[in-house]
């Protein structure tokens, strides 16, 4: 599980965050959305630690995380896995050396333990053949799904997805959600998404947090999201002349 | 302007601590470090024997111009060149010029690594990015480049015994003579410890240009010029507090 408490961060001098709280639950995709700029990247980069915080405190079960110094962090840090918004492989190593780097980095499993592992995890997103391509040799969503595997490499406890169907067409897109769900399920994972994708909203959204202007303005899940008065809210879920329709037609 | 200094002063400091702090996985930096090795070092033997052989050649001919005078015997051509290319062509020049060309490869690649969050997904993983990253590289710095200022110095001497003789503004047992007329050992020494402080330096400080990139694609271009001017200018003031330090 992991809580914050009434967090704020500055950024270029302007207030990003303003005293955001929430809790993130084991087993469950736990969504963040909001407009573009709205600060999910900012929130989720304070959660896992990438931007320390201004004020607030942030927990991962019972150990407050934002006291902890470098050292300490990392106990925790091996447990957690990104998906960052640009797929941030490293461009110098092939499919299989990233997927492999945090098992190198830190487990002691022999040559062939890693491989299967790697594999496992490549299969799992559905990249085969691939282990000897580059980076600059796979397409945005095959980038993605790399980035995942290497994220889930080492079984972790919390893993984090900034936008991971943003760019996709609507059928990949719907494929990453689906793993993102079930791989959440399968490890127990206290898992963090930010999209602004309605669609994985309607999919995944057992716990949703809306965030506007870098302040929290609603939270509930995906049977609330589409009654809930409140008006940023209703602006940006029915922000499409489709979802406006339907709308009106459910009245 | 003295604030912006002070505050790079201390962002440089504060790196190289991260940088010297105990490798995590010694296998890992082992292999990273053969890799820069091979990038950093033996791709910079061509462009390092290039302008050392035509800088000798030069050096010859203007000291050889310079000194056109029938009471100077012709042999101290030789031993003025290799003093130049031992004392100051090798060590000083060549560093200037890796500086160009490995300080902006490193500032980029690592800048590149920064807007790309390659170097947040390391830090994410609880890797040390810093020393993951910046250590192979000053490391493989410091043990290949006196082999390049070796090899400087003796493809500077070889162009100059080349170029002179054919020229004829000097006869081949003359030049060699010269160069091994009153030869001070110790200036290949001094020459050496010279390249180990400028190879730190070109790779410490243009990492530190590219460590601390924020923005996008521009930003990096921009640190990695810095990255070449910085590292010359300190080249050069750590040049002249060397010479009169171990010279003196
Ligand atoms: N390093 C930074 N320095 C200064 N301001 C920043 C920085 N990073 C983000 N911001 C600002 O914080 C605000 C929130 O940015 P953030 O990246 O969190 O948005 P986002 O919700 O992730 O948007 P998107 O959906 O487009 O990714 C923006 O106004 C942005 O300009
Ligand atoms: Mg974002």
């Amino acid at each position: 599980m992991i809580r914050v408490d009434n967090i704020s961060k500055s950024l270029g001098g302007r207030e990003v965050l303003k005293d955001v709280s929430a809790v993130f639950e084991p087993g469950k995709t736990n969504l963040i959305i909001g407009k573009s700029g709205s600060g999910k990247t900012v929130f989720l980069k304070c959660i896992v630690g990438l931007f320390g915080i201004d004020s607030g405190a942030i927990w991962y079960s019972d150990i407050l995380f934002n006291e902890l110094d470098f050292r300490a962090r990392k106990e925790i840090r091996k447990e957690m896995g990104m998906l960052f918004q640009g797929s941030a492989l490293f461009d110098s190593m092939t499919v299989e050396e990233n997927v492999r780097f945090p098992l190198d980095m830190f487990t002691t499993m022999t040559y062939g333990e890693k491989l299967v592992r790697v594999n496992f995890c490549l299969e799992r997103v559905n990249i085969t053949d691939s282990n000897r391509l580059l980076p600059s040799e796979l397409s945005g969503g095959m980038k993605k799904r790399v980035a995942i595997a290497r994220a889930i490499a080492l079984k972790p406890r919390y893993l984090f997805c900034d936008e991971p169907n943003s760019g996709l067409d609507p059928k990949t897109s719907i494929v990453i959600d689906e793993l993102i769900r079930e791989i959440t399920v399968e490890l127990n994972m206290t898992t963090i998404v930010n999209t602004h994708d309605m669609n994985s909203v309607m999919e995944n959204g057992e716990k949703i947090i809306f965030v506007e202007e870098g302040e929290k303005c609603w939270e509930g899940n995906k049977s609330q999201i589409l009654k809930s008065d409140c008006k940023l809210l209703n602006e940006f879920v029915f922000a499409n002349a489709l979802a406006k329709q339907l709308k009106e037609s459910a009245r | 302007m003295t604030f912006r200094f002070l505050s790079g002063f201390g962002a440089y400091w504060m790196l190289l601590g991260k940088v010297f702090s105990r490798p995590e996985k010694p296998a890992i930096y082992y292999r990273q470090t053969m890799k820069e090795l091979v990038s950093l070092g033996l791709r910079s033997i061509g462009i390092v024997t290039i302008i050392s052989f035509f800088m000798g050649a030069v050096i010859t001919l203007q000291t050889a111009y310079n000194t056109e005078n029938p009471i100077y015997p012709t042999y101290l051509i030789g031993l003025g060149a290799r003093d130049s290319i031992i004392l100051e062509f090798s060590s000083t020049i060549v560093a200037l010029i890796l500086a160009g060309k490995v300080g902006s490869n490193i500032a980029s690649e690592i800048g590149t690594m920064r807007v790309t969050e390659q170097i947040d997904a390391l830090e994410l993983m609880g890797v040390n990015s810093a020393s993951y990253i910046i250590l192979p590289k000053v490391v493989a710095t410091l043990i290949f480049n006196p082999f390049l200022t070796l090899i400087s110095i003796i493809t500077g001497i070889v162009g100059g015994w080349i170029v002179g003789t054919t020229a004829g503004v000097i006869t081949s047992p003359d030049y060699i003579y010269g160069i091994q007329y009153a030869f001070i050992p110790y200036y290949i020494t001094y020459s050496l410890i010279k390249t180990l402080f400028f190879a730190f330096i070109i790779t410490t400080v243009s990492s530190l240009q590219g460590y601390i990139v924020e923005g996008g694609s521009l930003e990096v271009g921009r640190a990695s010029t810095k990255a070449v001017v910085y590292s010359s200018v300190f080249i050069l003031l750590v040049n002249v507090i060397l010479t009169q330090l171990l010279l003196s």
